[in-house]
């Protein structure tokens, strides 16, 4: 196989940066070692805030593509049809000490070219945010903080991207490269190799492994765990605004935040870790996360009742502190994309045209497609904020949009259907795709309905169906094959 | 788009609301309908392929699938109208309900009386936050019945079952009996929650039971690989090195039932937190008026008979209604839980005629005196937490009521 620039790596940074090339004339392969988009690491398991920028040390990239990413946020959702809400943010101080660290933030966001921070005091506070702990003292205001789906956003990237000819293979894993008289040859993979004059490296947590393929060993990546839990829809009048505490020196602290779907979630905690794969809950991680979500919202700790689900997601922490896009001498052609620890999600846009500056810059003709498609057209959701008139269109159309599968989130079988031909091929694919599994019960009713529509839509046995692909599978065995057994033991 | 206007709604097509719809229909209403999600009629009783229903109601030992086809067939033989796979999505305060299915499309129908009859859905995973990771393999007990005795899977071969309530012991030896290894049942609780006769589905199979211990950490990155239980201490706490990793496949929860109420949240409904389920008085009558409520929509239940015996006194009442023939309650007398009374229901009597309260205790105790306002005590020989308590007023002991009180407490002495 043959391409012009090879990404390795489905997160929300190589997605990004594929619809990003695709706007030009040139051969663009993505791979993804795991079985769909957004499956591997930090893509599907983050706060998914669209910071302000006033986080990052004014001069590093990360603070500069933040607030960059941040302004293409608008843009981009629109016309890929992702949710995004702009709700603003909060940082909460507790004292005077604190309130003062505000102003530095301030004064730092100022500095990255962020506009419209603001300080807020007293009752213009608890107008903004009436269950705030009432001993808040102030509050530093950023309206352009927003929230969005950061694996609904990386899916509809990479749907965007092979709309306009990118080629995507997922479960395929860069195992090596190959480097002939100090460029870049072609990258080998489980499934042969691809030949390729440049290669991005947006391998997230493992992008020091793969840039050891490539020679280069200047950085280390570190897991830095962040467990959540999220909140029944009931409670999402509780919180309007992303709520902060005062950042710690590793994180921007315990948020407590409304999501774009109209949950609450609290998290993340932040401790290194030392096994990448490790993205277990822990007691401890939770008690945590309780503590500083009541610490902020303090009626929480009477609705750990209102709890439906926990999770944790590993950020990719380089060891130089700053996000390392940059490309080398030798090997001419290594691109890495590396160390996109958090704001990751928000710079992800920014990142991508500054991919194609290098690119450029390395010598790639980039020439615009007359016929490149901006619009993403979403999967129709009748039944979210219920239309009346919408569901009835869509039912007209399609039978199967009047079947609901999902009974807490009311995802009809159309939905599913649909999120099939787009590539879903596994529960969280689909759960991905249209929240079907994601409402208060977490699938214990629509788990078996899906798991059927799946094997009828992709010609396999129902035991066959996964959760996420590898060997997660789901229905084990026919009832009373222990008893008789039969030939598939 | 389909509208329409009915005498009586029924939401939810199990025990509670075949039993409504029949009392109703009986009552002479005209124009009953019931809307069920399921492909079928009969709520979570199809499933439940078990003997131990209609002891009471029937005097007979019956299967879940038999129990509910006597009703069933009652349905048909009164040409009671019911639509399967139909989900109802909202229910307005001025009881309008919007419901959709495949055939019909969308519904708009409008109900001089609502019954709602809901049932109740199963706590998950997240619910309790158990750490770990997050792979395959883990069910609630309903969806692995449903799985096993009517979509023909079996989910997994090494079963451990979290909750030693009914569900959870009757999935034990369910899993058993299909030649699974069941590793054994994990229960918080320094007791069984079970009711007396379900412990028999442990010792038959000689499947392990851990008091007092909970599942602390789940293993395993695609499938389920072990789950870690650890011993708990009087306050809940996990007790370090008295811990456990249990190898299995597949984790079954039966942590808990909860009232299926966002139809009713979003409908206005007041609800009671210590049941989950909407306020009701004598008549299973919600806060809104028109609007009934029976089964495990009110509050779980562990005996389909009472939850027939609800359904039927919210059908009557929901037709008296329609006909014009359910006045006011005379008072409004609220009923308080105190000390280990967990809930009561209904929550609101008016003293005049002879019920009967169902109740739940938060601890177990044994002779015991439940007092109902001041003067009527009723004496109770064992009261556990997983059996309602039946408190009978008859027309005798409501004498003893002070009618000027609107407020009552329900409270136990030892
Ligand atoms: C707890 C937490 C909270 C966060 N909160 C926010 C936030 O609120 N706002 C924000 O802006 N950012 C946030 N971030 C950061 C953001 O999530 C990350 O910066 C971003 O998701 C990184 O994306 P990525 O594409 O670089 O990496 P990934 O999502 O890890 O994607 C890399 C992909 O590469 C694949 N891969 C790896 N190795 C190979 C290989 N050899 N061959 C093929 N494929 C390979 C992986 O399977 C994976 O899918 C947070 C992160 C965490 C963990
Ligand atoms: C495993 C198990 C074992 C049991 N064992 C016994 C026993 O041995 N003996 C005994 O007496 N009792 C037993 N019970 C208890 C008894 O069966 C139940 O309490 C009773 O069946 C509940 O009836 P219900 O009608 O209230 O609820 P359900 O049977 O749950 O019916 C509610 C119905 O409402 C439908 N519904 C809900 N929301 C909507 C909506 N929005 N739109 C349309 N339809 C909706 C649901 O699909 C469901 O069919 C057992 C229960 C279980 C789960």
């Amino acid at each position: 196989m043959k391409t012009t620039v090879l990404i390795i790596g489905g997160g929300i940074a190589g997605t990004a940066i594929a619809r990003e090339l695709s706007k030009y004339d040139v051969d663009v392969t993505l791979v993804e070692k795991e079985k769909d988009i957004a499956f591997g690491g930090p893509t599907k398991a983050n706060t998914a805030i669209i910071h302000a920028g006033y986080d990052d040390k004014p001069g590093t990239t990360a603070a500069k593509l933040c607030r960059r990413g941040n302004a293409k946020w608008g843009r981009l959702s629109s016309e890929l049809s992702i949710p995004f809400r702009r709700i603003g943010s909060l940082v909460i101080a507790f004292n005077d000490d604190e309130i003062s660290v505000l102003y530095e933030l301030m004064k730092r966001g100022e500095a990255n070219g962020v506009q419209d921070l603001r300080i807020i005091m007293g009752r213009e506070l608890f107008e903004m945010e009436p269950n705030l702990n009432r001993k808040a003292a102030a509050g530093l205001y950023a309206p352009s903080a927003g929230v969005t789906s950061p694996y609904e956003a990386a899916i509809a990237l990479a749907e965007n991207a092979r709309m306009n000819g990118v080629s995507f293979l997922l479960e395929t894993e860069a195992t090596g490269i190959i480097i002939k008289n100090g460029k870049v040859k072609a990258v080998q993979t489980n499934r042969g190799t691809i030949h390729t004059r440049y290669i991005i490296n947006a391998a997230g947590l493992f992008a020091d492994e793969v840039s050891a393929m490539a020679g280069i060993e200047e950085f280390k990546i570190t897991p830095r765990k962040g467990e959540y839990v999220i909140y029944d829809k009931n409670l999402r009048s509780l919180v309007n605004h992303i709520l902060f505490p005062i950042p710690s020196p590793i994180s921007k602290g315990i948020t407590v935040t409304p999501t774009v779907d109209g949950n609450l979630i609290a998290g993340p905690t932040a401790h290194d870790i030392e096994d990448k794969r490790d993205a277990s809950t822990t007691f401890e991680g939770i008690e945590e996360v309780l503590r500083g979500a009541c610490k902020l919202v303090p009626c929480l700790s009477a609705r750990r009742d209102a709890i439906i689900s926990s999770f944790s997601g590993l950020r990719p922490q380089p060891s130089t502190g700053d996000f390392i896009i940059k490309s080398y001498e030798e090997p001419y052609g290594f691109i890495n994309v590396s160390g996109i620890k958090s704001p990751g999600l928000t710079s992800a846009p920014a990142i991508a045209e500054m991919v194609v500056e290098i690119l450029r810059a390395e010598g790639l003709r980039l020439e615009m497609k007359s016929d490149f498609k901006p619009y993403r057209r979403p999967i129709e959701h009748p039944f979210r904020d219920f239309n009346p008139a919408k569901a009835e269109a869509l039912i007209d159309q399609d039978r199967s949009y009047g079947h609901v599968v999902c009974r807490c989130e009311h995802v009809s079988e159309g939905e599913i259907l649909e999120a099939i031909r787009r590539g879903a091929t596994t529960l969280d694919g689909v759960k991905y795709r249209t929240r079907a599994g994601m409402g208060r019960c977490q699938g214990g009713f629509c788990t078996p309905h899906i798991i059927k529509i799946l094997a009828r839509e992709l010609g396999i046995p129902v035991e066959d169906v996964t959760k996420k692909g590898g060997d997660s599978k789901v229905l084990l065995y026919r009832a009373k094959h222990l008893l008789i057994g039969d030939e598939k033991e | 788009m389909i509208k329409r206007k009915l005498d009586i709604i029924v939401i939810g097509g199990g025990a509670a609301g075949l039993a409504a719809a029949i009392a109703a229909k009986e009552s002479g209403v005209n124009s009953v309908l019931v809307l069920e999600r399921n492909p079928e009629l009969g709520g979570i009783l199809p499933q439940c392929i078990h003997t131990g229903f209609g002891l009471h109601y029937f005097k007979e030992n019956l299967t879940g699938p038999e129990y509910i086809s006597r009703f069933i067939s009652r349905v048909h033989d009164l040409e009671i109208e019911y639509k399967v796979e139909t989900m109802v999505l909202e229910l307005s305060p001025r009881r309008e309900v919007w419901a959709v299915n495949q055939h019909d499309g969308l519904l708009n129908l409008k109900a001089d009386a609502i019954v709602l009859a809901m049932g109740c859905r199963e706590r998950s995973r997240g619910a309790l936050c158990i750490p770990g990771t997050r792979p395959a393999g883990i069910f609630t007990a309903g969806t692995a019945q449903r799985l096993m005795d009517i979509e023909g899977f079996l989910p997994g071969r090494k079963v451990l079952i979290l909750g030693s309530g009914d569900v959870g012991l009757i999935m034990a030896r369910r899993f058993a009996m299909e030649g699974a290894e069941v590793m054994g049942v994990v229960e918080v609780a320094p007791y069984p929650g079970g009711l007396d006769r379900n412990l028999q589905c442990l010792r038959d199979f000689g499947i392990p039971l851990y008091l007092r211990h909970a599942a602390t950490f789940i293993h395993g990155s695609d499938r389920v690989e072990a789950v870690t239980i650890s011993r708990l201490d009087e306050s809940g706490k996990p007790i370090a090195g008295e811990e456990k990793t249990i190898e299995c496949d597949t984790l079954i929860l039966s942590v808990g039932l909860i009232p299926e109420n966002e139809l009713s949240k979003g409908a206005g409904i007041q609800l009671d937190p210590n049941t989950g389920g909407p306020v009701v008085d004598e008549n299973m009558e919600t806060s809104i008026e028109g609007v009934f409520a029976c089964g495990n929509v009110v509050h779980v239940h562990d005996l389909v008979d009472h939850v027939t015996q609800s359904g039927e006194v919210a059908g009557k009442n929901a037709a008296k209604k329609v006909l014009g023939e359910l006045p006011p309650l005379e008072r409004r007398i609220h009923l308080r839980p105190e000390g280990n009374i967990r809930y009561v229901v209904p929550q609101i009597i008016s003293g005049e005629r002879p019920l009967t309260l169902f109740s739940r205790v938060k601890k177990p105790a044994s002779n015991a005196k439940i007092i109902v306002g001041e003067k009527i005590s009723i004496h109770k020989r064992i009261v556990k937490p997983p059996e309602l308590v039946t408190i009978k007023l008859t027309s005798e002991l409501l004498k003893k009521l002070n009618p000027e009180k609107k407020e009552l407490t329900v409270t136990m002495e030892e």
